[in-house]
């Protein structure tokens, strides 16, 4: 602590500290009256109260006394082995920073070789281990669960990670890639664009593609709307696209709701969905590599995971661009 | 010396004996800590709040949000893994008053700055069990209503009073600021720059 503006301040403390000290252990002398001897009666005092009451000048019990120079001795022994006088950082050299820094130091000394262990592992391998998703659990729990639940499903918005339904993808990379860098999926509002009518035309196409209960008139005629306004990301067939987070419109997985209404909300005001990075989620906590890991490894093995993408086929997706990433061909747009 | 007797009977002398020994410890712990440097420097890339998110600080307090969230992330191994680096005296110079807190019913909040979408805390916000169905936290749906703030600008010119250096320029752009915001907004606003000028380590 010698960041002071002025080395006047650590005299300042240290005089008047001691000097309280020093004056409190005089005064106490002072104020002390002599032990009675034996037999002795204690002085008594002038007043008289009620017409008989009166009170004897009785000394302190000793122990009582010694309690008093105990707080004296105390402050003056915390002053030598603590910080307390201005710049003096004490025999023990401790500091509250040190002392955190011990405590993490001591904490990754037990965790690391567990870390480092899981680390050498694949994603599969790890999250194949229970001690690992027991860990994996944990952090879950602490970083993750504010969004996509404690049990990992999800909520409205908030994409449900145990089911094999995914926006970007459930292999080990890609889920350590949304880690890593978060997502941002964007959809636009398209209320303005579509008007009310068609809109609601729209979200009855939307409706059918699922086979969930809509108005065949009206998802007709929403049927060449999409085409112009929503196949460019949900694609043509409505299968969605991974490589821009759009959701498959054709399975029955609502991540803002399936009604005709939450459907109307989606298409009028747009939606979107912002997944924090590993900088705003593990920020600086420490193995943040090794957590990272028992994180993607935990989400992989919730149930939805997928395959990891052959090494070849990684380099095919490379080079054919973002649009193989669907899993179905396409259709010709017409 | 004085004996016992005399300062018993005299309490101008008890008055004054009784305030110099209680004011060594304020003397000693606190008047020092106006002199300085971590206590005194703001921490790098920390500016006062904006008119939004000041509003929004306002009403925090107002929603007694800090009855059951802290402001200040300790030195232990367990919070900094959960919450992020340990709070610095550098993070709170333009704190006025400071909400540190000293209970946590819900968790601390110095680190939640860009953690969640603003999108999040609406809905976390409009009812908090939507996104966290075990939470206990109350609803604050009437935050959904357009932001009312006349003291804006007194209320900057009163901080730079104690140097928080709002322009001319930022004071007057103040209410426009404001303007079609919600309460809502505000709160949002100032829950996603806390702690975004941590330490990095």
């Amino acid at each position: 602590m010698s960041d002071f503006t002025h080395g006047f301040w650590p005299i300042y403390i240290s005089v008047i500290t001691l000097v309280s000290i020093i004056g409190t252990w005089i005064f106490l002398r002072s104020q002390t009256t002599r032990k009675l001897a034996p037999g002795e009666k204690a002085e008594l005092m002038e007043h008289t109260w009620d017409g008989d009451l009166q009170d004897l000048n009785n000394p302190l019990p000793r122990w009582w006394l010694g309690l008093f120079y105990g707080t004296l001795v105390f402050a003056l022994a915390y002053l030598v082995l603590w910080p307390g006088l201005g710049n003096y950082a004490g025999v023990l050299k401790w500091t509250q920073i040190g002392e955190y820094e011990a405590e993490v130091k001591a904490a990754e000394a037990k965790f690391q070789p567990v870390y480092a262990g899981f680390q050498q592992q694949d994603i599969v391998t790890v999250a194949a281990n229970p001690e690992a998703q027991a860990i994996g659990r944990n952090l879950f729990l602490t970083y993750c669960s504010q969004c996509h639940g404690s049990n990992a499903a999800g909520s409205k918005g908030y994409p449900n990670l145990t089911d094999s339904d995914w926006l970007y993808g459930g292999d080990p990379e890609t889920i350590k890639a949304t880690l890593i860098n978060g997502r941002s999926g964007m959809m636009p509002a398209m209320g303005e664009a579509l008007g009310t009518n068609g809109t609601k035309e729209v979200a009855n196409y939307v409706l059918s593609l699922s086979g969930r209960p809509h108005d065949a008139g009206l998802a007709a005629a929403g049927k060449p709307k999409f085409g112009e306004n929503c196949a460019a990301c949900h694609m043509p067939d409505g299968t969605g696209m991974q490589a821009m987070g759009a959701p498959n419109l054709t399975d029955n997985v609502w991540l803002h709701g399936g009604s005709e209404a939450a459907i109307i909300e989606s298409i009028a005001k747009g939606r979107n969905g912002v997944m924090p990075n590993i900088d705003q989620t593990l920020g600086t906590t420490s193995n943040k590599e090794a957590k990272l890991h028992l994180l993607t490894a935990y989400v992989y093995g919730l149930g939805g995971g997928q395959a990891p993408v052959p090494e070849e086929a990684a380099a095919a997706e490379a080079t054919t661009g973002a649009d193989a990433a669907t899993s179905e061909p396409a259709p010709a747009q017409n | 010396m004085i004996s016992h007797e005399k300062i018993e009977k005299n309490l101008g002398l008890l008055i004054v004996l009784t305030i110099l020994i209680v004011s060594v410890g304020g003397l000693v712990q606190i008047v020092p800590l106006f002199f300085q440097t971590s206590t005194t420097t703001a921490v790098a890339g920390l500016t006062p709040y904006t008119a939004l998110q000041l509003s929004g600080r306002d009403i925090y307090i107002r929603e007694g949000c800090v009855g059951c969230h802290s402001q200040m992330v300790r030195p232990f191994r367990a919070e900094t893994e959960r919450y992020g680096h340990y709070s610095v005296a550098g993070e709170f110079i333009y704190d006025r008053p400071f909400l540190w807190g000293s209970k946590r019913t819900g968790p601390d909040l110095q680190r939640v700055g860009g953690r969640y979408s603003d999108n999040w805390h609406y809905v976390h916000l409009m009812n908090p069990r939507d996104v966290v169905p075990e939470s206990n936290m109350p609803a604050y749906p009437w935050l959904d209503r357009p932001l009312v703030d006349y003291a804006i600008q007194k209320k900057m010119r009163t901080l730079n009073l104690v140097g928080h250096g709002y322009s001319e320029e930022d004071i007057e752009s103040a209410p426009g600021e404001l303007e079609g915001k919600t309460e809502m907004d505000a709160v949002i606003a100032y829950l996603q720059v806390l702690g975004t000028h941590a330490p990095k380590n």
